[in-house]
């Protein structure tokens, strides 16, 4: 069967394949969330929130929530053996501090710099910012799940991005619906792509060039 | 010492027109509800405190605790890092309308910025928001090779908090991940009043179970069973 994009959830099955046993990771809040269902078997990564747990479970089942214990999208979540709890300067000093292994953030666009936007899309409404800026420093490879291109078919990376900057230069990896691209030397460099799409038709999706270095593999996802 | 108080209101007695106050809490996470309607209560009662810098993680959710506080018209301004929630209609609502003012600083830079406040640190650099729109107007220094950006630190003349055990001479511990701002916030304050699930005598927490150091501590009032700001929305309550 021809795929002719992956779902988010295949997204975040990408994604979860380059984190290693035992590495620290955060998630963002919403979709990013999702990479934590994907670990691959004997493989346990440590999650951090930014509120203050490590290494904290799936959530309660309904009814059994602790509003004491929530992950940073305020949602409930669940302890496991191992667990800390810590306050918030300490949580922060984890993130900026270069102590955790991999951040995997959303974005509304990202530069072939490494430059991201995704904390606002413009001046109306209430700004809010939370802990994104913080998070794409510090972590030693921040990576951004994604579609390719955005709900009106215009592409999210892109030679410069138009949206407020959430932080510069600061994303290494970007997991999209249809490849998987690396951000090196302020270039895009295509590493996988799906095999029923040709170069010229990824290229045509995306607003900046790709750079090709060596082979470019098939990303092959399972049905989820 | 004994650092024991009787009542809410005594609590919040004190806090005057124009004040600065921290809140704990991480949405109700650590949200000391009771301590935000006694001074509710006050400002009904009494016509004070209001013009109130209120500084939290957020700008409340629903109709109760900081919320509350803002539908009343107390609050002049929130610093915070993100004024969105399940339901922010209050604060959205007068943002807008341009009655309420707001700082928007992000999450890790205001943690640091409370721990810079109370640990005399009046400034730091932070890689955090550098290049963007956060950053305009501060000032920038490069360091080994990267940019960072200059924060200034944080206090308040009165901190709300919530804790789950306390003893008289202010020693206290947290609840899971209630615990948040809320030890950053007791040492960035003139003044901090706590309320604790249960005060136990001295040498009922063990000394290395210790979170905040009673020294941080002005003053504690017992709230046991202390109410939950998520569990009061999912209800629909509403303050007063």
């Amino acid at each position: 069967m021809t795929l002719t994009k992956l779902s988010n959830a295949q997204i975040a099955w990408r994604a979860a394949q380059d984190i290693a046993d035992g590495a620290y990771v955060n998630l963002g809040i919403g979709f990013p969330e999702m990479v934590a269902k994907f670990q691959p078997p004997g493989r346990q990564a440590i999650f951090h929130t930014e509120n203050g747990v490590l290494d904290f479970g799936e959530a309660p089942p309904e009814g059994q929530e602790d509003w004491d214990l929530i992950n940073a999208g305020k949602k409930a979540v669940t302890l496991k053996p191992g667990s800390a709890f810590f306050h918030h300067a300490d949580s922060f000093a984890m993130v900026r501090g270069g102590h955790l292994d991999v951040a995997i953030l959303g974005a509304y666009q990202v530069a072939q710099t490494g430059d991201l936007a995704n904390w606002s899309t413009g001046p109306k409404g209430v700004p809010a910012v939370g802990g994104a800026m913080d998070l794409v420093h510090g972590a030693k490879r921040v990576a951004v799940i994604t579609e390719h291109v955005t709900k009106d078919g215009k592409p999210k990376l892109v030679e410069r991005c138009t949206l407020p900057l959430t932080g510069v230069g600061c994303v290494t990896r970007v997991y999209t619906s249809l490849a998987v691209i690396d951000i090196e030397g302020g270039r895009f460099v295509l590493r996988e792509k799906l095999p029923a799409l040709s170069l010229d038709e990824l290229q045509s999706l995306t607003g900046a060039a790709l750079l090709l270095q060596g082979d470019v593999g098939d990303l092959i996802v399972p049905e989820l | 010492m004994d650092k024991r108080i009787a009542t809410l209101a005594e609590a919040v007695a004190g806090i005057g027109d124009g004040a600065t106050v921290m809140i704990g809490g991480f949405g109700g996470s650590g949200a000391p509800i009771e301590l935000i309607h006694a001074l509710i209560d006050r400002f009904l009662a009494t016509g004070s405190p209001k013009d109130l810098t209120v500084i939290n993680n957020n700008a409340g959710n629903g109709h109760v605790g900081i919320a509350a506080m803002i539908e009343q018209g107390m609050v002049r301004k929130m610093i915070c890092s993100f004024p969105r929630s399940a339901d922010p209609r209050v604060f959205t609502e007068r943002y807008l309308a341009g009655q309420i003012a707001l700082e928007l600083v992000p999450q890790g830079t205001l943690a640091e910025r409370i721990r810079a406040g109370g640990a005399g640190i009046p400034a730091f650099y932070t890689p955090t928001s550098f290049g963007t729109d956060l950053a305009e107007g501060k000032p920038v220094a490069e360091f080994d090779g990267r940019s960072y950006v200059q924060e200034r630190w944080l206090k308040a003349d009165v901190a709300l908090i919530k804790a789950e055990l306390g003893d008289p001479h202010g020693n206290l511990t947290y609840r899971m991940a209630a615990r948040n701002f809320n030890p950053l916030m007791c040492m960035a304050a003139e003044r901090t009043v706590v309320q604790v699930s249960r005060i136990v005598p001295l040498g009922g927490i063990d000394p290395e179970a210790v979170v905040t150091p009673g020294i941080f501590v002005s003053a504690l009032v017992e709230v046991s069973e202390p109410q939950q700001e998520e569990l009061l929305n999912r209800a629909g309550a509403t303050y007063p």
